[in-house]
């Protein structure tokens, strides 16, 4: 994956928002305004870091900061590698408009102790970002650790009851994720292997014994299991949606679980590596769990009334597309798989920014709810609309192209079995947001009042999201190359003669 | 103490610069005298004991002179015999010394226990019995082992015992010696003093006797390993190290578990402190220089970690009165600074990196692997997870409960506390100590954060020398 540089950029996009957090621990509540602030134009602040390492990245050379030697032979080091890139500049863009959507809301819905909201958010947002960059696995864990810790404060920032019993389950959940990394880690380094990460994988050959690397498997692969909320490891996810739906779009679309399936990315293609996996037949077995994940997850959704749930139901389910992908173990697969990361990122947010824009204005959380929604808010209504189609799959949206590479790159490596998955659960996704979009244009509601559109804070970035996640399916190199990063990945993974960037698309 | 422990420290970099220093008390050569030693461990471990009573004592006095009242005298004169006594076993290098130092140690803190009022008179009783049956114990096995050796003094001890061990007696007197020092590190299931101990001693007294009086338990028993018994001996020959392995594995999980069923924060603390002991033991236990690495790494974060927690809860007591559970909801608006050294110390016990509790882990986790020992390896992990189920109960009601409607305060707010507990009521409700309190307590919070990231440093340069 190129040359390393000493760069300091890394560790500056890591340290930015916590910088934001101290500043707006010291405005506090009296001065929210300069508070609010301060997010957003440190996010731009950010963006702004790692896009000016965009162009040396994608010409294979790679930023490195190695901060300190934490414990003997092994340093907290930042690594701004193409996958890295990918999720970071995800992250932190998104970060923008999330910032900006949640002044709005948590103003709209006169949120209680919105400084350590904003703190929590912004520290949540430097771990990730941390995760991502993480050269290897212990600064990975680190963050990992990190994250949960911040995000928690978030999942039970209500504070009621079902706030805390859900904050509960999610740390029984994520810190028993995060023991199983760590439990693995430091059996890697006892086996004296270089615990930096390597397109292509840092296990094999190193003589390790069958017995060996399953333990290892089920120690690494199941502590990113959790965030990616691969089943039977799912239990947390549809319990923190009692979060403010900043926070849900935010642990949803971007922080959280997304550091889960990029967790799965370092592992399955950075750690163990798709020769070892192949040969362990390994790869079988998450990709049928994650196929059982994405079906079922999908079936859920339809389920439930209560949209927070329904998405946060599909969300499991997108998630295992792109573990599903990654388990392939086919170059196609792969860009399919970290296209995904960002289309779904993209597209996910946009439904959760609508739903909190709903909830914000009219105090509906019900599917049931919504008839004739649209003619009241249409502009949210429409990006609603733009959501759905893109995570149906349906040309040309970002999800669409995204599938369609996780479709070829199933048929690539002769599992048509998993394609036919890939189909069917496009068409469950349909089956629950469609019925939303129909109710709230075309069925008619006779009792409640009038609504008008959410804050416009609120408004401007899940139009701009939805816009985005059609952009990104046209041209998916705009704004960040995000597609050439992807095939950078893969190509360095698979060998160059599995390079995609010219093929289809 | 601030001397005391400027001293450590100029003793811990004159070692790391020269080598072991060594003191003849009254001048007698070592096998007729009493030699005093300062290895490295001994000066790390002198260090940690120094310093954070040091901080301890600073943040303690205020509630010193309400405890302790006309007696103020006579309690800081015991607390100094009972940090003489600790820094002594320490420092000294003759196994009778050691006993002689025990004793003054925990005479002097059975005398602090008692100060505790009604609760106190029967914890040090207690106590007071186990302890003196686990100091006979020591020193009887030290007799056995002269029998043998003819000698009293660690380093001839352990050249005689390398070159013959295969006496009966000092079989028997590495038994005697582990139960009697097991029982002084609060070792299940001779832990039954302890809980009762922490709870009811005074604030001033438990927030000290807590992080550093069992420790120095663990690292005598670390002594007997590293230069008292032959290399090898109490690991295959008498299962000495296998027993602590054993006991710990079992110390951490009931530890834990029980520490989530008390209402009362201090107990709770006591039984995490019965939970990390044995981490210390399963260091010792594993037998590797790895293995005593994560133990005396574990010495050094669990003091500063568990001085934080209880300076955090003395706190809470003399502000507000409350002692339980339950009682801290909403504190963490109204006593900020305080809450803030618990979480920190918190956070550091679950182990969250890179907190220095979870260094100790990752060593212990990694002897683990090397010794094969997959029971250690799955206890310590889980055991991070149940010391988040009881800590993080306590971040929960300090920050997402509301204040609670106005505690009961006055005499029967605290019934253990006989003579002072109308003072306690004089004070406002739920408002922050002073900063002399809370401010070492903090320095402790983030001493846990800094020990973490330097535990590189501590690591390489002292620990893995010193084993």
């Amino acid at each position: 994956m190129g040359v390393t540089y000493a760069s300091p950029l890394p560790l500056i996009a890591v340290l930015l928002p916590a910088l934001a957090a101290l500043a707006v621990l010291v405005s506090r509540e009296r001065y929210r305004n300069a508070r609010d602030s301060w997010s957003t134009l440190t996010a731009i602040v950010m963006v702004a870091v790692i896009a000016a390492m965009l162009p040396e990245v994608l010409d294979g050379r790679v930023p490195q900061t190695t901060i300190v030697e934490i414990t003997p032979g092994i340093d907290v080091a930042l690594r701004a590698d193409a996958a890295g890139m990918i999720f970071a500049l995800l992250a932190s863009s998104l970060w923008v408009l999330a910032s900006v959507y949640a002044v709005g809301y948590m103003r709209a819905e006169h949120e209680h102790k919105q400084t350590r909201f904003f703190v929590a958010f912004a520290l949540s947002i430097g771990a990730a970002t941390g995760v991502a960059f993480a050269a290897n696995l212990f600064t990975f864990v680190l963050f990992y650790e990190l994250l949960t810790l911040f995000t928690y404060p978030l999942v039970t920032h209500r504070e009621t009851d079902e706030a805390i019993r859900a904050g509960r389950r999610y740390l029984t959940y994520t810190l028993s994720g995060g023991v199983l990394l760590i439990g693995g880690t430091a059996w890697v380094h006892m086996l004296d292997i270089d615990g930096t990460f390597a397109a292509g994988g840092i296990l094999d050959g190193n003589g390790l014994s069958t017995a060996t690397t399953w333990g290892l498997l089920a120690l690494l692969i199941g502590g990113v299991g959790v965030k990616s909320a691969v089943m039977p490891l799912h239990g947390w996810l549809p319990g923190a949606m009692v979060a403010p739906t900043p926070v849900s779009a935010l642990l949803h679309a971007v922080a959280v679980v997304k550091a889960g399936v990029f967790g799965m990315v370092r592992m399955i293609v950075f750690v163990f590596g798709a020769d070892l996996l192949r040969e362990m037949d390994a790869s079988t077995l998450i990709a049928i769990l994650a196929a059982i994940t994405l079906l079922v997850g999908s079936a859920l959704a339809i389920r439930h009334d209560n949209l927070k749930r329904r998405l946060a139901y599909s969300t499991i389910s997108h998630l295992s597309y792109i573990v599903l992908g990654l388990a392939l173990l086919g170059p196609i697969a792969l860009v399919g798989a970290l296209l995904h990361i960002v289309g779904h990122g993209v597209t996910k947010i946009t439904l959760f920014f609508v739903a909190g824009a709903i909830n914000a204005r009219t105090h509906k959380e019900n599917v049931s709810q919504l008839d004739g929604i649209g003619r009241q808010m249409p502009i949210t209504m429409a990006a609603f609309t733009l959501a759905s189609l893109s995570m149906a799959g349906i040309p040309p949206f970002v999800l669409f192209t995204s599938k369609f590479y996780l479709g070829w790159g199933a048929a690539q490596v002769d599992q048509q079995l998993y394609l036919v998955v890939y189909l069917i659960s496009g068409v469950l996704a349909a089956a629950y947001l469609f019925p939303i979009v129909y109710r709230a244009f075309w069925r008619r509601s006779n009792d409640h009042p009038r609504y008008g559109e959410a804050d416009l804070r609120m408004v401007v970035p899940l139009a701009l999201t939805a816009v985005l996640a059609l952009v990104l399916g046209v041209f998916p190199d705009t704004p960040f190359s995000f597609f050439e990063l992807a095939s950078n990945i893969a190509e360095a993974t698979y060998g160059t003669g599995s390079a995609v960037a010219g093929g289809g698309g | 103490m601030g001397l005391s422990a400027a001293a450590s420290v100029w003793a811990l970099v004159h070692v790391l610069d020269d080598g072991p220093l060594t003191y003849n008390l009254g001048g007698w050569a070592p096998p007729v005298g009493i030699e005093y030693v300062v290895d490295l461990v001994a000066a790390f471990v002198a260090t940690i004991v120094t310093t954070v009573s040091t901080l301890v004592l600073i943040a303690t006095r205020r509630w010193a002179i309400r405890e302790a009242g006309d007696r103020l005298g006579s309690f800081y004169g015991l607390v100094m015999l009972l940090l003489a006594g600790l820094v002594g076993m320490v420092v000294t290098g003759d196994l009778f010394n050691l006993f002689v130092f025990i004793e003054i140690s925990s005479l002097a803190a059975y005398a602090l226990v008692f100060l505790g009022g009604r609760g106190g008179m029967i914890a040090g009783f207690r106590y007071l019995i186990l302890g003196s049956i686990g100091g006979s114990f020591y020193l009887l096995g030290v007799g056995f082992l002269y029998f043998t050796t003819g000698t009293l003094n660690m380093a001839e001890t352990h050249e005689i015992l390398s070159a013959d061990a295969s006496a009966r007696s000092v079989q028997a007197g590495a038994a005697f010696i582990f139960v009697g020092l097991g029982l002084k590190m609060a070792l299940v299931p001779l832990h039954l003093w302890l809980p009762d101990a922490y709870t009811f001693a005074p604030s001033s007294v438990n927030s000290l006797i807590a992080p550093v009086m069992t420790k120095v338990g663990a690292y005598a028993m670390m002594r007997m390993f590293l230069s008292v018994f032959p290399t090898g001996y109490l690991t295959d020959v008498v299962p000495v190290a296998d027993a602590l392995l054993v006991l710990g594995l079992v110390g951490i999980v009931f530890g834990a578990v029980v520490a989530m069923s008390q209402t009362d924060i201090r107990r709770m603390l006591a039984y995490s402190s019965i939970s990390q002991l044995s981490l210390i033991a399963v260091g010792i236990g594993l037998g590797t220089p790895l293995g005593m690495v994560a133990a005396l790494l574990h010495v050094m974060n669990h003091a500063v970690m568990k001085a934080a927690l209880f300076l955090a809860a003395g706190s809470i007591r003399y502000s507000t009165g409350i002692t339980t559970v339950d009682g801290v909801s909403g504190l963490g608006r109204t006593m900020p600074l305080t809450m803030i050294a618990f979480a920190l110390g918190a956070i550091a016990m679950v182990g969250i990196p890179p907190m220095a509790g979870f260094f100790s882990k990752w060593y212990a986790v990694q002897a683990g692997v090397e010794a094969d020992q997959w029971a250690v390896v799955a206890v310590v992990l889980v055991s991070s997870l149940l010391s988040a189920v009881y800590l993080f109960r306590i971040l929960e009601r300090a920050y997402l409960h509301p204040v609670q409607p106005e505690p009961a305060h006055g005499p029967q707010g605290d019934n253990a506390f006989g003579e002072t507990a109308a003072q306690i009521a004089t004070e406002e409700p739920a408002v922050e100590s002073p900063l002399d309190v809370v401010l070492p307590a903090v320095a402790l919070g983030l001493a846990a954060l800094a020990l973490g990231i330097a535990n590189s440093w501590i690591v390489t340069q002292i620990l893995e020398p010193g084993v």
